[in-house]
């Protein structure tokens, strides 16, 4: 079980504390656990909270977190739930100098949390949320068994990353007034109340009930061509127009939830990691090293921040990109003048003395997410000193390469690779499609195929929940295909697009 | 917190259990499985655990990188791709699952799907193993073995004891004498002890296909028969005219030529069993495997002459595996049918391709013997 902090931890942490505070960074009240190796993984496993809905999942994510751990390829040294207050997670077996990196890490993230303009609209009370959601989940078990409740969450699951990432409210209800609707135009059709029978004829003559049926069919129709604009956010749709029973629409609506909760720290890993990363080193190496302390910090710091070629650490690429900020700020290497200067002599040593790094990387933090952080500091300079590279698959030669050191093709695949949290854009296009309630949803290409394999497997989850046939229309080596599955067979046929 | 996390663990296992059991059929004819096989698991590839999503193939994707290197140069094949942190909750399998699984929970799953009865010991416990354990404690020893409490309990005894232990500054410095370390004793353990007498027909019939039938086939009665035996020994006999004892790889790659004398292999596997497993101490279990041709009609009398007279009557269990080739005319089946099929302690079988392994299995190891 987690302990709070030892009397030696909590003095470390309030001389952190302060040097944070002083440097200006401002966060939530910050709580501190102490936990072993094992319950470190446990909590990471839930995701960060420990009350989660019963799923085997999180069991699986155990299981490998562990395996990485005994097997010496992994291990988690910092833990930080947004919420208020943060909840942050320290190993018992750490030795000093790593719980001062990992508080002054720590409260990086949660002043990060509280500015950073993704999150605010992420609901600061999730630790409470998360367990009633559970509680919420454990009654449906109890209800309607486990097996079932645990079905379908590994269908609606699957379906999980079919949000709209940028969709700055999260709509929780399905329409109140559409069943309203329903039962106005079925009095409609019955006609006006008659008490003797002989009368029926002259108060609902026959024609004009037909006719008004007519008129209600028809405004179903119109009504079934829905949604009138592609919509983004799938599990939205399938909350109003998918028949799910009571049970599953609230199982859905949670995964949703949960699913918003966590998208802005995909949005903004680069930036929150390197921020965070920032402070650490700060405050440490300003701050709150001791003498002794230097080479093990400085171990565990080049750990974090360590690149392999065929990958890219957010930790490093976001704290250069944070540094690089300060520093142009710093000596005004910005702005009209500088981007026209080309004389390269003077631009080597070009600084005006400003001073206004520190104030810029605030103003930044709270105002970016990691594409327009991205698209807007990343400079070419900057990609020429960090040596960023654009790679990709060789088939020939079965092995990855280096493809290309241009600065504008290395910009253009980090955004393309950050767009959409780096999934592929799905929309529903046709919830009735070719009149027959069968869905339809659309894959935006852009330039990437789907793995074929999972598409499939997908649409079957999704025909689980829509019971009836499912399409999706993608492009596989530039071709349109419509991929359809009908709740026994999956096919697949060409189309334009 | 810790209670939560083991049920769904135990969860996450029992799914796997039960994917391994829905798919064992097609595990049972993959060969490639073989190829993962550790010392005492095995790992298997599951498809599917984790949660299909709509997302990208891997190859098409790439990314950026930072580092070195020209334009052109090979990174290595399978790298991780850009965004697999480690941050929780984020994290994606990208393929398939590769779950370890014991060969002794592989052997459990194995019987239940197939219902396997247990197999009926000829031999209980009469031959004696020993197995080292460290329960003692010594003065001496490696230091690698070093007992850290019990030094230390030794050296707070002893600085008590002569009155240099303080309260108020508790230092205790172990001495060389206080040293404790830990120490091994020889447990005893009873055991009983099996041997798998593998004979193959290598002779030119004998195909590659035919052959990786008869590797997959056998890993299967290693894993069901080490399950039920500690300390399972194996010896394998190769033969075409003549036959000759051989290891493991050699068994399985050796392609000859010549003809068929099953007899000689026969031979082989009587003196072997005279020479080195006495009836009584070892359960016995000769699995024999070719595509059914034998030389002449006297060879195979002598064959059933020899598993009538020596080998059925020390044996647990006598198996015969015939696999179906282009070439064989499959008549030894036929005549061991007729002669000694009746008998309890024979099995035999067909397997005419790799479909045909999993009820061979049934038929080998469904006697119970």
């Amino acid at each position: 079980m987690p302990k709070s902090l030892t009397p030696r931890l909590a003095a470390l942490n309030e001389e952190i504390l302060g040097h944070a505070r002083e440097f200006g960074l401002d966060f939530f009240e910050t709580i501190f656990e102490v936990v072993t190796y094992d319950e470190m993984n446990m909590v990471a496993s839930y995701g960060g909270f420990p009350n989660r809905y019963p799923h085997w999942r999180w069991g699986m994510e155990y299981e490998q977190l562990s395996k990485g751990y005994e097997y010496g390829l992994s291990k988690l040294y910092e833990l930080v739930i947004n919420n208020d207050p943060c909840y942050a997670y320290l190993l018992e077996s750490n030795a000093d100098v790593d719980q001062k990196l990992v508080m002054a890490h720590v409260y990086g993230h949660c002043d990060f949390f509280k500015n950073n303009f993704s999150f605010r609209h992420t609901n600061r009370r999730m630790i409470d949320e998360m367990a009633n959601h559970a509680t919420r989940v454990r009654r449906w078990i109890d209800k309607i068994g486990v097996e079932k409740v645990e079905d379908f969450i590994d269908k609606a699951l699957s379906l999980e990353n079919l949000i709209d990432q940028h969709a700055p409210h999260i709509r929780r209800n399905p329409d109140p007034k559409r069943a309203e609707d329903e039962a106005k135009s079925n009095e409609r059709v019955e006609g006006f109340k008659v008490n003797r029978e002989y009368m029926r004829g002259f108060i609902n003559p026959s024609e004009f009930l037909d006719s008004q049926r007519k008129k209600v069919e028809e405004e179903k129709q119109k009504a079934k061509k829905f949604p009138e604009r592609p919509q983004r956010d799938v599990l939205f749709f399938l909350l109003e127009h998918a028949p799910l029973e009571q049970w599953e629409a609230d199982i859905l609506g949670i995964l949703r939830d949960e699913a918003y909760y966590f998208a802005p720290q995909g949005q903004t890993k680069i930036m929150n990691e390197g921020w965070a990363s920032y402070w650490h080193s700060t405050i440490m190496t300003r701050r709150a090293l001791k003498d002794d302390e230097i080479i093990d910090y400085a171990d565990r710091h080049s750990g974090t921040m360590s690149t392999r070629p065929g990958s890219l650490n957010p930790y490093k690429l976001g704290i250069e990109l944070w540094r690089d900020i300060e520093d142009r700020w710093n000596k005004g290497r910005f702005g009209k003048e500088w981007d026209e200067c080309d004389d390269l002599r003077a631009r080597s040593t070009w600084d005006k003395k400003l001073g206004a790094g520190r104030e810029k990387i605030f103003e930044v933090r709270k105002h970016y997410n990691d594409i327009t952080f991205i698209d807007t500091f990343l400079t070419a300079e900057f990609a020429i000193e960090q040596k960023l590279f654009v790679y990709g698959f060789n088939d020939k030669r079965n092995s990855w390469e280096i493809l290309d050191r241009e600065f504008r093709k290395v910009k253009a695949k980090l955004l393309q690779g950050l767009t959409n949290f780096g999934q592929p854009i799905i929309e529903v296009v046709d919830g009735n499609f070719e009149n027959r309630s069968e869905l339809l949803l659309a894959h935006k290409h852009d330039g990437q195929d789907l793995k074929g394999d999972y598409a499939r497997e997908t649409l079957r989850c999704l025909q689980a929940l829509w019971r009836r046939p499912v399409n999706i229309v993608t492009r596989y080596d530039g071709k349109g295909v419509m991929l359809r599955y009908d709740g026994q067979n999956h096919s697949e046929k060409k189309v334009d697009l | 917190m810790s209670l939560k996390i083991h049920q769904d663990h135990s969860r996450f296992k029992a799914i796997v259990r039960g994917k391994i059991k829905a798919n064992l059929r097609k595990y049972v004819q993959k060969g490639e499985m073989l190829g993962k096989k550790g010392k005492d698991a095995i790992s298997i590839p599951i498809p599917f655990i984790d949660i299909p999503r709509f997302k990208y193939g891997h190859k098409e994707q790439g990314g950026v990188g930072q580092g070195d290197g020209e334009v052109g140069q090979s990174l290595g094949p399978g790298q991780q791709q850009p965004g697999d942190g480690h941050q929780a909750g984020q994290g994606e399998g990208e393929h398939a699952l590769e779950v370890d699984v014991t060969l002794d929970e592989l052997a459990q799953i194995l019987g239940e799907e197939l219902q396997l009865p247990h197999i009926e010991r000829r031999h209980n416990e009469k031959i004696v193993t020993q197995r080292i354990r460290y329960t003692g404690i010594n003065t001496t020893g490696p230091e690698s073995l070093r007992h850290f409490k019990r030094t230390f309990k030794q050296a707070l005894k002893r600085q008590i004891a002569t009155g240099t232990y303080d309260a108020r500054n508790p230092v205790i410095i172990p001495t060389r004498e206080d040293r404790r370390y830990r120490s091994y004793k020889l447990q005893d353990l009873p055991e009983t002890n099996a041997v798998i007498i593998y004979m193959m027909d290598v002779s030119g019939s004998m195909g590659d296909e035919q052959k990786e039938i008869v590797r997959i086939e056998s890993f299967w009665l290693d894993t069901w028969l080490r399950h039920q035996y500690k300390g399972l020994e194996a010896r394998y006999i190769i033969h075409d005219a003549v036959a000759r004892e051989v290891d493991r790889e050699t068994f399985f790659h050796t392609r000859e030529s010549g003809g068929t004398m099953i007899s000689s292999a026969y031979k082989l596997c009587r003196d072997i069993i005279q020479a080195d497993y006495p009836k009584s101490a070892w359960n016995i279990y000769p699995f024999h495997f070719s595509d059914g041709d034998n030389w002449s009609a006297d060879d195979t009398r002598q064959c059933i002459e020899m598993l009538r007279n020596d080998i059925l009557p020390s044996v647990n269990q006598f198996a015969y595996g015939q696999v179906e080739s282009p070439y064989g005319s499959g008549q030894f089946i036929k005549d061991l049918r007729e002669a000694v099929g009746a008998q309890q302690n024979v099995a035999l079988s067909e397997i005419a391709d790799k479909d045909a392994i999993y009820n061979s299995i049934k038929d080998f190891l469904g006697k119970g013997r």
